[in-house]
């Protein structure tokens, strides 16, 4: 088996598999309807109540490896079917509550919302309760339990509620930010980022007849996944597939780096724009601090930018660790610089398909960037990139106060104390995700040794400023 | 005239850093920042080859190297 956090990436990746195999054979409509079987073969159920049920829904998420529903414009989604319809009831006090007459839980909760029947077991009002949580914290046998579902847990922008009619758990597009935090937490597999692995292939397919060539832009999170194997192999790997050549997005990240520090000098105050699920919550949550994102495009697009400036026909894929670039390049600005974006889950699908195996490939080299662009992939990377570019660029007069946020719950803060006015800094890092981008819906594993992997990676590069990595390009 | 410097990986280890230091230096010295553009370039499909690649217009690609510079430079670039 291959190295995936969760049964469930698993489950999708065998699916991402099938449809690229028989994309890559060309065989796929006539297949389409087989992979539900080969997936889930025999009469036996292996994760659900019958074969029947577990084939419906590999047949769903056949459909989002194809793209989805093209009807709605987000590119997470859920599967309804497959949604288990958690229990959801807040606060609840569970068999675990042994009567006891200390009554701590009364006396926390400021509602007046627990009651204790003869046996002295408490009970919650729910028509008081405000889900505070005290209760929980003070019960000393911790037998008040927070039931709320995963994918709700896991959402910190209150995007997630339940159907009405279904009970599924139901998507909020105006609040989403396509983050995928549900899609990694859902115990079910039951919220599911779209692919578009179907658009790489072709592409990749067509590129000799039309005399295109295909840019694979890999984001620098990539030190701390494949780990089974050597980047450079992961490099050979993607040509074999057909990529013409392999490029660092941290490149386009160094390229960044310089032009927001001069933009910060100039406006005083600024936040980030490198994080599609931030420029988001920013532009959905906080509308009235949208003036102060950085007017750069974020890596991706830059250095997408830069490769169609000098070759006009040539398409880029980004290979990433997010489902929110997946939207990012539906922005109008950014459409025209990167034709698809991939998340490394599907890339591991993509190589498996097509069955090239990177741990027998020679490697490959991977080197454009400075150790700045490349520590863009952990949380503080773009902070600590602009106090390098103030030092190359010889700006002393500036007092820069960097507040660097990782997790939603951080840049909620942030942004709060920057709106009226009380916070300690001038420049908001944010990143949806915890830790940064190594923390991504799209990784395949997440651990703890994932920062020092991408520092390890950073501290490689062959450029050992920021000047020198873009000398270059100007 | 259009030089393009290959800044892929495999170019960029072998040294395009300095191959396009050395063109700056020279397009500097000799004032032809109106007669030649020079941009970077990923991959020219030449990796294996001595140098780092290096194209004039679309036409041949060319290994260059701190050493050969010079000779590259007499040869190309002389009468601009």
């Amino acid at each position: 088996m291959r190295k995936f956090d969760t049964a469930v990436q698993y489950l999708k990746y065998k699916v991402l598999r099938e449809v690229t195999r028989f994309s890559f054979k060309g065989n796929l409509m006539e297949k389409i309807t087989d992979i539900p079987k080969i997936i889930t073969p025999g009469k036996e159920p292996t994760m659900r109540c019958c074969v029947y049920k577990e084939r419906a829904i590999l047949a769903e998420r056949v459909k989002l490896a194809m793209g989805g529903d093209s009807s709605n414009p987000n590119v997470i989604e859920v599967i309804d079917i497959a949604c288990d319809e958690c229990p959801m009831g807040g606060y609840s006090v569970t068999s675990a509550c042994r009567g006891c007459i200390a009554h701590r839980c009364e006396s926390a909760c400021r509602r007046g919302a627990i009651s204790f029947d003869e046996n002295h077991t408490a009970h919650i009002d729910k028509s008081k309760c405000v889900e505070c949580g005290m209760c929980a914290k003070v019960c000393p046998y911790g037998a008040i339990h927070n039931l709320k579902r995963p994918c709700e847990r896991a959402c910190k922008v209150d995007a997630i509620s339940v159907d009405e009619n279904t009970k599924a758990a139901k998507i909020n597009n105006d609040k989403c930010i396509s983050c995928g935090a549900c899609v990694y937490q859902c115990p079910f597999g039951a919220i599911s980022d779209k692919s578009f692995i179907l658009n790489v292939i072709d592409l990749l397919k067509k590129s000799d007849a039309n005399n295109y060539k295909v840019y694979a832009v890999v984001a620098p999170s990539i030190a701390s996944q494949f780990t089974y194997a050597k980047i450079g192999q992961v490099v050979t790997g993607l040509k074999q597939m057909g990529f013409y050549t392999v490029v660092e997005a941290a490149l386009g990240a160094d390229m960044v780096a310089v032009k927001e520090t001069k933009e910060l000098v100039e406006k005083g105050f600024l936040t980030t724009s490198c994080c599609p699920g931030f420029v988001a919550y920013i532009n959905k949550h906080y509308p009235d601090m949208s003036e102060h994102i950085s007017h750069n495009y974020s890596p991706m697009a830059e250095i997408g930018k830069y490769i169609k400036d000098n070759e006009p026909d040539a398409k880029v894929v980004f290979i990433g660790p997010c489902t929110a670039k997946k939207m990012e390049i539906k922005r109008e600005d950014v459409k025209p610089y990167v034709d698809a974006v991939i998340t490394y889950e599907e890339l591991q699908a993509l190589f498996d398909g097509k069955e090239i195996d990177i741990t027998t490939l020679p490697e490959g080299v991977l080197d454009n960037a400075s150790y700045y662009g490349r520590i863009f992939a952990r949380s503080g990377g773009v902070a600590d990139a602009v106090v390098e570019g103030l030092k190359e660029l010889n700006i002393t007069d500036f007092d820069y106060k960097p507040v660097p946020c990782d997790g939603i719950e951080q840049c909620r803060v942030a942004l709060l104390k920057a709106s009226k006015g009380v916070l300690n800094g001038n420049f908001i890092e944010g990143m949806a995700c915890v830790g940064g981008c190594i923390g991504g819906a799209g990784c395949l594993t997440h651990g703890e040794k994932n920062k020092a992997e991408v520092d390890k990676y950073g501290k490689e590069a062959y450029e050992k400023t920021i000047m020198d990595a873009i000398s270059v390009l100007k | 005239m259009k030089i393009s410097v290959c800044i892929g990986s495999s170019c960029h280890l072998k040294g395009s850093h300095e191959v396009v230091r050395l063109f700056k230096e020279y397009i500097e010295r000799h004032h032809l920042e109106d007669k030649i553009t020079l941009n970077g370039t990923f991959c020219l499909g030449k990796c294996s080859d001595d140098g780092v690649s290096v194209q004039i217009d679309d036409g041949e690609i060319y290994g260059v190297t701190a050493n050969n510079f010079e000779e590259f430079a007499m040869t190309h670039l002389s009468n601009l």
